[in-house]
C-alpha cells in the first residue's frame, strides 16, 4: 500500500472516532441525575431559567433530534453559552488553548531531554548498578501524584529560592519559557518513567542488532556508536511512546495547570466544574478529545513522512 | 466433566528452547515480588489496623489544638481543624485503598469479557468493540474521569462508574491481543473440533492461558486508580469531607505549605509508597509469568 493510500486511510478512520467523541460528549448531559437543567442551575433554577435550558438543549424532544440539534450547533462552532460568564463557551475555550498547547509542547521536550540520557546510561551497561538505578525510577515515578510533585517543586524552587515564579504563564517567548518551566517539568517527570522504560528496551533491542556488531567489529568507538547508530534507531520508538501517551500528557496538564494557575483549558475546566458551568465543561471535554485525536493523526502522518517503512497494515 | 479429553498445550520449538534453562520461577525467589508483597502487606496492615494504632478520631475537630507541630502526642502534628494528621493519613489510606481495590474489579471483568469476544470472534464483533475502545481512548484519562464524576455528582459511587467506563479499554486491548495469538494454537483447534461451545473454549481454555497479562496490568491499573482518586480528592470531587482522603489532605495542607510542610508532604509520600509496592509486585509477577523478558 502506497504512502498516499495510508494518509487517506488514516484520515478516513478518523470519521467514526470523531462521531463517537461527539456522541459521548453529547451524552454527558443525560448522565446527570434527575432533571439536568434543574440540577445544573441549582439554586438559580427558576421555572423560567429551566424552561430556557430545556428549549436550548431540546430536552423534550427525542434523543436523535437532540443529538441532531447538538451537532447542528457544533458544526457552526457553537458550544453553547457559558452559564457563569454569559459568553459563548467556544470563544472562552479558544482564548485558553495557546497556554495549554505551550505546556504540552514544553513538557514533551523536557520529557525527551530527561529520558534519552537516562535510558542511554541504563542501556549501555545492562544489569549494571546504573541500569538498576535508572530502572528504579519508574517504580517511584508511576505512583507519584503529579500535583503533589508540583506543590513540592513550588515550595523548593519558587518559594524558598525564588528561582521561578510560583504561578502564572509569563509574557513573551522568554517569559513563557521561564514561568512555565516548573509546570512543564512536573508534567515531564510524570511522563518520564513511561518513556525511559520503553526507550531502554528499544535501545537494548538495537544494541543486539547485527549492524551494531558489525560497527563494533569495525572498531567504532562506543560514544560514536551510541550517537550515530543506537540513538537514531531508538528515537523513533521513543516518539511512538510519546505519541501513545499523548492522552496522558494532555490529561496531565489539566491537573498541573490548576496547581500553577496557568490560564489554559485545564484550569477553565476545573473552574467551570466548581461553578457548575455545564456548557463550558462539555465544550472543554470535546476540545480535549479532538486535540488528542488530531495530535495522534499528526504523529502517525509525520511517521509516514519520516520512516519509509511505515505502512498501513491491518 | 466433559467427555472429550483435550491435549495439553503444545509447546512450540521456541518455547521449548526457553524452557530448558528455566530461571527461578518460585515466587519467593523473586526479590521484586517479595519486596512489593511485604511492603503492600505493611501498608494494608497499617490502614486496616488504624483504629488500634491511634486513639484519635480522624474527623473530630479540636479548635484548641490547630496546626500543631509534630510531637510525641501528634506524630505528624495536627491540621487546620485540629485533627491528628497521622490518624487522618491512616484512615485516608484506608478510604483510598478500599476504593481503588474495588474500582479495579469491574473494568477488569468487563474489559476481559469484551476483549475475549473481540479476539475470538473477530469480524463485526471485533470492529464494534475496538471502535468503542478507540473512542474512549480519544479522551485524556483524567479529563474523562473528571468530567464523568462532575456530571454524576461527587462521591464514591460516581468514582466507581467513571473508572469502569474509562478503565475497561486497556484490559480489552490486552486480552484481545493475547487471544488473537492464542486462538491459533492446536489446543484450541482440538477443543473446537471436539465440539465445545465458543464460550466454553474462551472460558476454560483460552482465558486461563492469557489472563496473566491482564493481572499484571491490573497492578499498574490500581496505581493509576489511586492516583485518579487522590486527584479527584484534590479537586474536591472525591469522597466528600470530612471523610479523610489523601487528595483532600494534600489540598488542605497546600495553604500552610510554608509553615507546615508536613501536612502536604506525607499524604503524597504515602501514595508514592503504595505505588512503589504495587509496581514491584507487577514487575515481579511479569518476571515470574514470562521469564526472560524484562
Amino acid at each position: 500500500m502506497g504512502r498516499m493510500t495510508f494518509v487517506v486511510h488514516r484520515i478516513l478512520m478518523l470519521v467514526p472516532v470523531a462521531i463517537g467523541v461527539t456522541i459521548i460528549v453529547f451524552f454527558m448531559i443525560h448522565l446527570i441525575p434527575g432533571d439536568p437543567a434543574r440540577t445544573i442551575l441549582g439554586i438559580h433554577a427558576t421555572p423560567r431559567a429551566v424552561a430556557i435550558l430545556h428549549r436550548q438543549w431540546g430536552l423534550n424532544q427525542p434523543l436523535v433530534s437532540q443529538y441532531w440539534l447538538f451537532m447542528d450547533r457544533l458544526v457552526h462552532g457553537n458550544l453553547g453559552q457559558s452559564l457563569f460568564y454569559g459568553a459563548p463557551a467556544a470563544s472562552l475555550i479558544l482564548t485558553r488553548v495557546p497556554a495549554t498547547l505551550w505546556l504540552v509542547g514544553y513538557a514533551a521536550v523536557l520529557a525527551i531531554v530527561i529520558s534519552v540520557p537516562l535510558a542511554m546510561i541504563a542501556a549501555s551497561r545492562k544489569d549494571g548498578i546504573r541500569d538498576h538505578l535508572v530502572r528504579a525510577i519508574p517504580l517511584l515515578g508511576l505512583g507519584m501524584p503529579s500535583f503533589w510533585l508540583g506543590i513540592l517543586l513550588i515550595y523548593a524552587l519558587a518559594i524558598n529560592t525564588h528561582l521561578f515564579p510560583v504561578s502564572g504563564y509569563g509574557t513573551g517567548f522568554g517569559g513563557h519559557l521561564h514561568a512555565m518551566f516548573l509546570p512543564a517539568l512536573t508534567v515531564a517527570i510524570a511522563l518520564a518513567p513511561v518513556v525511559i522504560r520503553s526507550l531502554r528496551a528499544s535501545m537494548l533491542n538495537v544494541l543486539g542488532a547485527e549492524y551494531i556488531t558489525t560497527a563494533r567489529a569495525k572498531g567504532v568507538p562506543a560514544r560514536r556508536l551510541f550517537a550515530r547508530h543506537v540513538l537514531r534507531n531508538a528515537v523513533i520508538p521513543a516518539v511512538t511512546v510519546l505519541g501513545i501517551n499523548i492522552g496522558f500528557l494532555i490529561g496531565g496538564t489539566v491537573v498541573i495547570e490548576n496547581v500553577f494557575a496557568i490560564p489554559g483549558i485545564g484550569q477553565l475546566m476545573i473552574n467551570s466544574i466548581l461553578q457548575r458551568d455545564f456548557p463550558v465543561v462539555q465544550g472543554v471535554t470535546l476540545v480535549f478529545g479532538v486535540l488528542v485525536v488530531l495530535v495522534n493523526l499528526l504523529a502517525d502522518l509525520s511517521y509516514a513522512a519520516l520512516d519509509p517503512r511505515v505502512r498501513f497494515d491491518r | 466433566m466433559s467427555a472429550i479429553s483435550v491435549p495439553e498445550p503444545v509447546l512450540d520449538a521456541a518455547q521449548e528452547e526457553h524452557a530448558t534453562p528455566r530461571p527461578a520461577r518460585r515466587w519467593y525467589r523473586q526479590p521484586a515480588l517479595l519486596a512489593g508483597g511485604i511492603l503492600l502487606l505493611i501498608i494494608v496492615g497499617l490502614a486496616a489496623a488504624a483504629p488500634l494504632l491511634t486513639s484519635y478520631n480522624p474527623i473530630a475537630q479540636n479548635i484548641n489544638a490547630t496546626l500543631l507541630n509534630p510531637s510525641a502526642r501528634h506524630l505528624l502534628g495536627t491540621d487546620q481543624l485540629g485533627r491528628d494528621t497521622f490518624t487522618r493519613l491512616l484512615y485516608g489510606l484506608r478510604t483510598d485503598l478500599r476504593i481503588a481495590f474495588v474500582a479495579v474489579l469491574l473494568p477488569f471483568c468487563i474489559g476481559t469479557a469484551l476483549g475475549s469476544l473481540a479476539g475470538y470472534f473477530g469480524g463485526w464483533v471485533d470492529a464494534v468493540i475496538m471502535r468503542l475502545v478507540d473512542i474512549v481512548v480519544a479522551f485524556p484519562f483524567y479529563v474523562l474521569i473528571i468530567a464523568l464524576v462532575f456530571v454524576l455528582g461527587p462521591g464514591e459511587r460516581s468514582i466507581y462508574i467513571a473508572i469502569t467506563l474509562v478503565g475497561w479499554v486497556s484490559y480489552a486491548r490486552i486480552i484481545r491481543g493475547e487471544i488473537l495469538v492464542a486462538k491459533r494454537q492446536d489446543y484450541v483447534l482440538a477443543a473446537r473440533s471436539g465440539g465445545l461451545s465458543p464460550l466454553r473454549i474462551i472460558g476454560r481454555h483460552l482465558l486461563p492461558n492469557v489472563i496473566a497479562q491482564a493481572i499484571i496490568y491490573a497492578m499498574s491499573d490500581i496505581v493509576q486508580d489511586i492516583l485518579a482518586i487522590v486527584t479527584l480528592g484534590y479537586f474536591g470531587l472525591g469522597v466528600p469531607p470530612p471523610t479523610p482522603d489523601l487528595g483532600s489532605m494534600i489540598n488542605d495542607g497546600q495553604n500552610f505549605l510554608t509553615t507546615h510542610w508536613q501536612l502536604t508532604t506525607f499524604p503524597g509520600l504515602a501514595v508514592v509508597v503504595v505505588g512503589l509496592a504495587l509496581s514491584l509486585i507487577g514487575d515481579g509477577l511479569a518476571d515470574l509469568i514470562r521469564p526472560g523478558q524484562s
